[in-house]
């Protein structure tokens, strides 16, 4: 019997989250298209979620892209197919590594900092404040927040394919000696528009998970400076596992 | 929806019908009955812990009432709907227990704050934003971020940042707890000159009886959840009600330790 109350309580425990995220959404939903739009604050969270990430993102692909040739380089000498690394890079960057790793590090960068704020104003009644002044706190804080991540995220991973593909180039070319024109020919050969776009579109929903999730984890935070640290421990945590899940199906739906 | 036709006044600005509130299992408030008429000043004392700022929230809807009723200007004001309460509340000031000032603006970006929100003009909202500071005796700190105030100045800023909209209705969560006794009786006064100056009605929470004699029409006594007296100052520092004596003098022995004293709760925020 204790087992089953345990298992019912892990249940209960799971959906009230799940609903606590959805009620979020929806929320976020409806006051985003309600006035009055704050413009310099949709601005600010813009610059901080996009602008911000710039250089964390410009090297995380940077790299990938260049382990990517370097792996698939010494793979592929072994049946002669050394022309084909070009073409694994860019499809395993545009389709896959670049949203996922992308959304990853804006999770830990952008969604930590979004939980512990958040989180810090619901301890200090900062939150309280806002609706006694009438001012709804998920249209003021939670809105701006998820829309200009769900616009930034494309645009990051856009960045994020082009650095890992000049990655792989640099190795490919640089370090293997690799000639230059038909490795750049080779990477676009069976590069699809539909391959950018499904990543893009991927980058699109894992800015709204994480945002959302870290928005969520903040705004219900409770109990004092430990209780923030708590939530934006969930909100990385809880971010970076959502993503990969959702990677998962995302993949599986779009092609 | 029709205007709903303005029921009787009483006159009554706020009235509080058997309110309860529990927070995981735990009973705070067990049936509150409470009538503030307008623009009187009430004064709620009673031990930490009593709920006694769950139910100042109550009051502005901060947290949303298990069982009772709350009538704002005869609204009943968790009948209305999400938008209508955000309205109501525009009536309300609150000034919060350490200020929650927003730390990411400057003082006068948070006075203005429900300025701007309401669409004020530039050249009004820098008048009105001078006017309220000084009224809290808070002139030329304008630029200054909250983190770099005072405990007794970052309160004031909160005073300001309350009543910038004009509200019909003022609350303050111990606005004096923490502060020297110099202080203390600076932020009295404060709300004394804004009670005779803005007309408004008051609800204060505060376990300072010195400040209760001083700012409060009428006192009332909260523990155990319950509206345990009320009167009028003089009454309330004369009344032979064991629990009243008990505070007053400040006695650890007595009924409010004995029935009452339940273990310190932490803060209690909840969105409905």
């Amino acid at each position: 019997m204790k087992f089953l109350e345990a298992i019912g309580r892990i249940l209960l425990h799971v959906l009230e989250e799940l609903g606590r995220f959805f009620q979020m959404l929806g929320q976020t939903a409806g006051w985003s298209v309600r006035p009055p739009y704050d413009g310099p604050e949709h601005l600010r969270q813009m610059v901080r979620v996009g602008v911000d990430s710039i250089p964390v993102v410009f090297l995380t692909t940077l790299f990938t892209g260049m382990v990517l040739a370097l792996q698939t380089f010494h793979g592929f000498q072994r049946f002669h197919a050394e022309g084909f690394v070009g073409s694994v890079v860019a499809l395993s960057l545009t389709r896959e590594l670049a949203p996922v790793l992308t959304a990853l590090m804006v999770t830990g960068r952008v969604g930590s900092a979004m939980a512990a704020e958040l989180g810090t104003m619901r301890v200090t009644e900062q939150i309280d404040a806002l609706t006694a002044l009438g001012t709804e706190p998920v249209q003021y804080l939670v809105v701006p927040r998820v829309l200009s991540s769900i616009l930034m995220m494309p645009l990051l991973v856009i960045v994020g394919d082009f650095v890992g593909m000049y990655g792989g180039y640099l190795v490919a070319v640089q370090l293997f000696g690799a000639n230059p024109i038909t490795y750049v020919d080779n990477s676009f050969q069976f590069l699809e528009l539909s391959d950018v776009t499904s990543g893009i579109i991927k980058a699109a929903v894992f800015g709204l998970i994480f945002s959302l999730i870290a928005c969520v984890r903040g705004y219900y935070t409770e109990g004092g400076a430990e209780g923030v640290g708590r939530s934006t421990t969930r909100a990385v945590v809880g971010g970076s596992l959502s993503i990969l899940l959702a990677d998962f199906f995302l993949t599986k739906l779009l092609f | 929806m029709a205007e709903a036709p303005t029921p009787p006044r009483d006159g009554a600005k706020i009235r509080v019908e058997d309110l309860r509130k529990s927070f995981h299992g735990k009973v705070v408030l067990d049936g509150i009955d409470l009538s503030i008429a307008d623009g009187e000043s009430l004064v709620v004392v009673g031990p930490s812990g009593t709920g006694k700022s769950v139910l100042l929230k109550h009051l502005i809807g901060l947290v949303s009432p298990d069982s009772g009723r709350i009538f704002v200007d005869g609204r009943d004001f968790w009948a209305l709907s999400n938008r209508e309460r955000t309205e109501v509340r525009k009536e309300f000031g609150m000034s919060f227990q350490e200020g929650a000032l927003f730390d990411s603006m400057s003082v006068f970006d948070n006075v203005a704050f429900p300025l701007r929100r309401s669409g004020r003009p530039p050249a009004e909202v820098r008048e009105r934003v001078r006017e309220c500071l000084a009224l809290v005796r808070l002139p030329n700190v304008e630029g200054k971020r909250p983190s770099e105030l005072s405990g007794g100045m970052r309160r004031r800023v909160g005073f300001a940042r309350a009543i910038a909209h004009r509200p019909e209705i003022l609350l303050f969560d111990e606005p004096n707890t923490g502060l020297d006794p110099i202080m203390t009786d600076v932020i009295d006064e404060v709300i004394l000159e804004m009670k005779e100056r803005l007309d408004v009605t008051i609800v204060t929470i505060t376990h300072h009886m010195e400040s209760a004699r001083k700012i409060g029409d009428r006192i009332a006594l909260l523990a155990g959840g319950r509206i345990l007296f009320e009167a009028p100052p003089e009454e309330f520092l004369r009344s032979d009600h064991p629990a009243v004596r008990q505070f007053v003098q400040g006695s650890a022995k007595g009924p409010l330790t004995v029935e009452f004293q339940r273990e310190e709760s932490p803060a209690v925020s909840e969105v409905p």
